[in-house]
């Protein structure tokens, strides 16, 4: 790739259960003010702002049909471009990285939300990602389809609910450095065991809590990106890939999508042995077991030992390969801005600015994204300072 | 943080709405409702026999139009317990959700699984589909699966 990209800025609210002091587009605007302050960019098309304008939300989530029509307005799309990916959030950034490859744009502003607190359960509307002949009226929502993804998973490996505990419990105490992650604490492996269940074998605890939130970050070209900033952060490989619509075509305890999106952005990337040559990642579990299947997928240990790789220590803060330092997606990240959450995140960590979460000397973070049940879409992105 | 009272407006999405299944995929549910028969559709170029059936091939986008009857027993692969309460559900809380590799197919079924001891289920569990009594032409009409009776040991 002659071009590259990088992110030259970023910002994040708070990330809590629930925001009535903010309508959608000032929870948006917060985040939008905030990057444009960075780099005192002006939206316009003259070759000397921000020319472009992705937008990540989800009708169904939003209720609103196009959701992103009442956010144009204050991600400066006033009589200007924008257009919304309908997904999380790092598919986003991959999307408007494609934009400024192509040639088409050079300064991207790039926004994700979503307001969880809103709809009376996030259940009601997940079931409406099922197929409505065979599978919506069988009540499956994300949260069952995960619960059954979690057991052909931890049956077919001997993984242990202790071992999806642990990821709880190091996500809960990581996020006590994060000062966006209001629900951080103090959190033990016990408190998670004896949390009630919800859809066996996922307890209460093992499933991320219901959160609003929005972030955004800007992508330039490199010769833009080198005037806007001393400390761009490169995007130096990303990849995705898809898997089945129907849970049954995939076997569950495998995530062949997200094999493939990570070996599209290590090449790109020219990552040969990612356990080595990563030095932090930021991966969306949406569920405990979800981190140790991912670090699988994503090539950082053997199919069937991401609990293994957990309990060696090696996921740590301190450890070989850090998993989430900023506590990740189960303190609290809502749906759509996850992705993107730990795009920004793995930028902070290649800055060096992490404070109490920051990894020791990182050279190459990975940030990885999903949408749909079960890890259906896997989006993955390498930055590099 | 003080809290003021912010105004709120309650909604509500309710489209009456038809989702159309075409003609390929009807013919599953007519044969379901008129004869009890769960149809699957094998792909001439993966050799994979899909559940649900669907006209086109995911993985290599063959037309497909060989329709397998599958059995109306297989073997559960995943289920979970739901302990929590949505109106999506079909029943009440706890009811089982199953994954099910019915005999004759290569794909796993969602469905529900019931007359089981929470206790005795695991992956490997032989089912078979309950069906409803006065049947309509959807996937409810198979009411659920229920664990097989286990063989008595063979005392030689």
């Amino acid at each position: 790739m002659n071009e590259r990209v990088a992110i030259v800025a970023w910002a994040q609210t708070a990330y809590e259960a629930c925001k009535p002091h903010q309508r959608v587009q000032e929870m948006v605007y917060e985040v939008v003010k905030k990057v444009r302050e960075q780099t005192g960019l002006k939206f316009s098309e003259d070759g000397t702002g921000i020319d472009n304008a992705i937008t990540a939300s989800d009708d169904i989530w939003d209720a609103r049909t196009i959701s992103d029509t009442p956010v144009g307005d204050v991600v400066g799309a006033h009589h200007r471009s924008e257009e919304k990916v309908g997904q999380d959030g790092a598919q986003a950034v991959f999307y408007a990285c494609a934009g400024i490859l192509s040639g088409h744009y050079d300064v991207t502003l790039v926004v994700a939300h979503c307001k969880e607190s809103q709809p009376a359960s996030r259940n009601l509307i997940t079931n409406l990602t099922f197929d409505p002949f065979f599978q919506r009226s069988l009540g499956l929502d994300y949260l069952s389809a995960a619960a059954l993804q979690a057991r052909a998973y931890m049956d077919r490996y001997g993984i242990s609910p202790e071992q999806c505990a642990r990821v709880v419990a190091k996500s809960y105490n990581n996020a006590r450095g994060n000062p966006l992650i209001l629900r951080a604490r103090e959190l033990s492996v016990d408190e998670v065991i004896r949390s009630p269940l919800i859809a066996d074998p996922i307890r209460e605890l093992d499933a991320y809590p219901v959160t609003d939130g929005a972030c955004a970050l800007i992508l330039a070209r490199e010769e833009k990106a080198k005037k806007i900033t001393d400390k761009p952060v490169w995007i130096d490989g990303m990849g995705n890939a898809y898997d089945a619509y129907f849970l049954g075509d995939r076997d569950l305890w495998d995530c062949q999508s997200l094999k493939l999106a990570a070996s599209k952005a290590y090449r790109m990337a020219g990552i040969k042995d990612a356990r080595k040559e990563i030095d932090v990642a930021e991966v969306s579990a949406f569920y405990s077991y979800q981190e140790l299947l991912w670090t699988e997928g994503l090539g950082f240990c053997p199919p069937g030992e991401g609990g293994k790789l957990l309990d060696s220590g090696a996921t740590k803060i301190s450890g070989q390969i850090p998993v989430n330092p900023s506590g990740g997606v189960l303190v609290g990240s809502p749906t759509i801005v996850a992705g993107m959450a730990r795009v920004i995140e793995a930028a902070i960590q290649v800055r060096g600015e992490g404070g109490s979460r920051q990894v020791s000397k990182v050279r190459t973070a990975l940030a990885h994204g999903t949408s749909g049940p079960c890890g259906q879409l896997h989006t993955v992105l390498i930055l590099k300072g | 943080m003080e809290e003021t009272w912010c105004y709120q407006v309650s909604g509500k999405l309710e489209i009456p709405y038809r989702y159309f299944a075409g003609e390929f995929l009807s013919r599953f549910f007519v044969e379901l409702r008129d004869h009890k028969k769960i149809l699957g559709v094998r792909c001439p170029t993966c050799a994979v026999v899909f559940f649900p059936p669907r006209s086109i091939c995911g993985r290599c986008l063959s037309p497909l139009g060989e329709w397998v009857e599958l059995g109306d027993t297989g073997t559960l692969q995943s289920f979970t317990v739901v302990r929590y309460s949505e109106p999506t559900h079909p029943l009440q809380a706890p009811f089982v959700l199953g994954l099910i590799k019915l005999d004759g197919a290569d794909t796993g079924m969602l469905h529900l699984i019931g007359e089981a001891e929470l206790s005795a289920l695991r992956a490997g569990l032989r089912l078979r589909a309950v069906f409803k009594e006065k049947r309509e032409g959807e996937i409810l009409d198979i009411l659920y699966f229920r664990p097989e009776p286990v063989a008595k040991e063979a005392g030689r």
